[in-house]
């Protein structure tokens, strides 16, 4: 994964609530069997209208994402994540993200900020005002910083660690393996098997 | 002090805990589908890792695979790209797969309890967010990104942070014609789309004990549309007697020890949730989505609700948006909406006692004129046992389309799906923009509210047809 420190880039204001990953990415769009060449599919509905806010040319090259509430909701695909980041954004900022879609984001390394709703309004006001606004997301601070506005943002360290080292989760847990190794030892043996198959 | 349901799954699955880390928790089994998974398989191979556990791996084509012809090759050059791609992984890795055309073949969803390898206490994961379905079982089962899938394949393990719990109790009986699937949907509308967001979900009371293993399994199966990743019911009698004798349930000695142990996993008397939700299931009638999101839902007897009427700039502005794109006027009752097509099936409701309360219902009757009306059993072993109890007939009869199992048009990644704007009542499980086809139009209800709403065209209850 590569590594995320700090990401200053314009934002596109998104005001809507309950992005689900359908709209991220539709079923159809899904059928790919790599990681590459899913911006297609990128709000593949929505982007069919010329006044959506992705085509508006003041928004052209914006690599920040800003929605409402509730920000992929739905369905597990990890689809949704690439087509955000085949497509080019680098961050989303929301007051609340489902907790699928939170988890996929940052093991792929697009960092997903939360922010309380007043901030994402302020935030949103100052882009739709004036769209070549840079907006600063910062990693290392966990700080977004905008015009002359800081706002601090949470996430846990250990998540923060894996990301600004861009390290590989299952590198790190194959450090364990003897525990797993353990762990299954103590299992049941009634638990049951895939293998052969039974019936 | 005590300790709830999913506490103690959880820990007895803990393989490493440390300060500031998340737990590495065991997955006792990972069930795989051709859509989330070839990512992760080409991850492995670039690495040059192996699948740790096969023995604890199962596949299945279901997301793609047509619903008639299945004795074909799928027509789609790229679904089927997905789907040889899938076969040619799990050849490669050594996984047990069920494809099209084998009889254990089925969503994902469906296939993992009737073959009795879903079972109380486990950790089950897939890549997809309905596997919070197995949880009706008292397993912790959870839908995980292609990311994670690659974790699990290699290690038989994820990096999880301990989610916090929330009771969901259903005191009392429900009324005659409201079900699993009525219960679920009015959850969701009082909590919100977030509310479980970060929580497990436990359903208890006694109208929760008084339902079957598939009326529990409809429920958890919607916990992730109310933002929770999984919902989980502690296993009683009702999930012995259903696991006792299936293919991959434990046997003579090994049964006993393992009922044994199932009993304990109920959450003690002194434990204490997080967050408590409590629900009358007098109160309850069957429930029908209006909206874009599963929150946006209200029983039947209700009309379309008005945006004007409500205060919440953002919560309005939602509310209008999804009236316009369902093409609905504010006050329209909601038994005055038309529907072109009634689908019966999905890892919701899919399930034989599905199919049955809908033959029931559609028995001696016939579909409404120009509605169009699928029923998609949830495997290949449902739609047997639909056939012989002949339920296939009564469905024929009334002019339904009988099809093969698969996802089908929950998602529309197959050829059946919605024509733009055309509405559908649908037993599925999201009423998604273009989920089940772009501009599609979802309203999202039971299986017996669907039957009722084939023969009279518009959204009704059996009690209508009287």
């Amino acid at each position: 994964m590569e590594k995320f420190t700090t990401h200053t880039g314009r934002a596109v204001p998104l005001r809507r609530t309950n992005v689900d990953t359908d709209q991220i990415i539709p079923a159809v769009y899904l059928k790919r069997v790599t990681r590459t060449g899913f911006e297609d599919g990128l709000f593949a509905a929505w982007r069919q209208d010329p006044e959506f806010v992705l085509n508006r040319p003041e928004y052209a090259g914006a690599d920040v994402l800003v929605a409402g509430s509730d920000f992929g909701t739905g369905s597990s695909r990890e689809h949704a994540v690439w087509a955000l980041q085949n497509y080019g954004f680098k961050a989303v900022i929301s007051p609340r993200f489902a907790d699928i879609f939170r988890g996929n984001s940052l093991k792929g390394g697009l960092l997903t900020v939360l922010l309380p709703e007043a901030e994402v309004e302020q935030l949103w006001q100052t882009i739709e005002r004036d769209p070549t606004t840079p907006v600063t997301v910062d990693l290392v601070e966990r700080q977004v910083r905008y015009a002359d506005v800081v706002v601090p943002f949470e996430i846990d360290d250990y998540t923060r660690w894996r990301l600004l080292e861009g390290l590989d989760d299952i590198g790190l847990t194959l450090r364990h393996a003897d525990d797993v190794e353990k762990f299954e030892q103590t299992r049941p043996a009634w638990k049951p098997r895939t293998l052969p198959a039974a019936g | 002090m005590g300790r709830t349901l999913a506490e103690k799954v959880w820990q007895e699955h803990v393989v490493r805990s440390a300060e500031g880390e998340p737990d590495l928790l065991y997955i006792d089994l990972h069930l795989i589908h051709e859509v989330t998974s070839p990512q992760a398989f080409d991850g492995l191979r670039l690495a040059g890792r192996q699948v740790r556990r096969p023995d604890l791996t199962i596949a299945t084509e279901d997301h793609n695979v047509p619903t008639v012809d299945v004795d074909q090759p799928i027509a789609d050059i790229v679904s089927r790209t997905q789907v040889e791609t899938l076969r040619k992984n799990c050849a490669e890795f050594g996984i047990r797969l069920h494809q099209m055309g084998d009889a254990s073949q089925g969503i994902v969803h469906v296939i993992g309890p009737q073959l009795g390898l879903t079972q109380p206490g486990m950790t089950i994961v897939c890549g997809d967010s309905h596997t919070s379905t197995h949880g009706a079982f008292g397993a912790l089962a959870f839908g995980i990104g292609t990311s994670e899938v690659e974790h699990v394949l290699a290690t038989q393990t994820l990096p999880q942070y301990k989610p916090k719990t929330m009771a969901i109790t259903v005191n009392g009986a429900l009324p005659e014609g409201v079900t699993s699937k009525d219960i679920i949907l009015a959850v969701i509308a009082k909590i919100g789309t977030g509310g479980g967001q970060g929580y497990v979900l436990e359903y208890r009371g006694e109208a929760i004990r008084a339902l079957s293993m598939e009326a529990r399994m409809t429920i958890c199966n919607m916990s992730i549309e109310a933002g929770a990743r999984a919902g989980m019911i502690a296993p009683d009698e009702t999930t012995f007697a259903y696991l006792k004798g299936r293919p991959n349930a434990p046997s003579g000695a090994d049964w006993d020890a393992a009922v044994a142990h199932w009993r304990t996993l109920v959450t003690d008397d002194d434990a204490t949730f997080d967050a408590e939700v409590v629900i009358d299931a007098a109160e309850l009638t069957p429930f029908v989505t209006w909206g874009t999101n599963p929150g946006q839902g209200a029983p039947l007897s209700a009309s379309v609700p008005d945006p004007s009427a409500i205060t919440d700039p953002g919560e309005r502005g939602a509310v209008e948006r999804a009236l316009e794109y369902m093409g609905l006027q504010p006050g329209t009752k909601l038994r005055d909406i038309k529907v072109d097509t009634v689908f019966l099936g999905s890892c919701t409701n899919g399930r034989i006692e599905d199919l049955r309360a809908a033959a029931a219902v559609l028995k001696g009757r016939k579909v409404a004129d120009g509605v169009r009306v699928l029923v998609v059993p949830g495997s290949m072993a449902v739609k047997r046992q639909a056939e012989t109890e002949g339920l296939n007939q009564v469905f024929v009869e009334a002019g339904a389309e009988w099809r093969s199992a698969g996802c089908s048009m929950c998602l529309g990644m197959n050829p059946d799906q919605l024509a733009p704007g055309e509405r559908s009542a649908s037993t599925s499980n999201r009423n998604f923009e273009g989920r089940q086809g772009k501009g599609g139009r979802t309203h999202l209800v039971s299986p017996l509210v669907a039957a009722a709403t084939a023969v009279t065209g518009r959204l009704s209850a059996p009690s209508d047809l009287d």
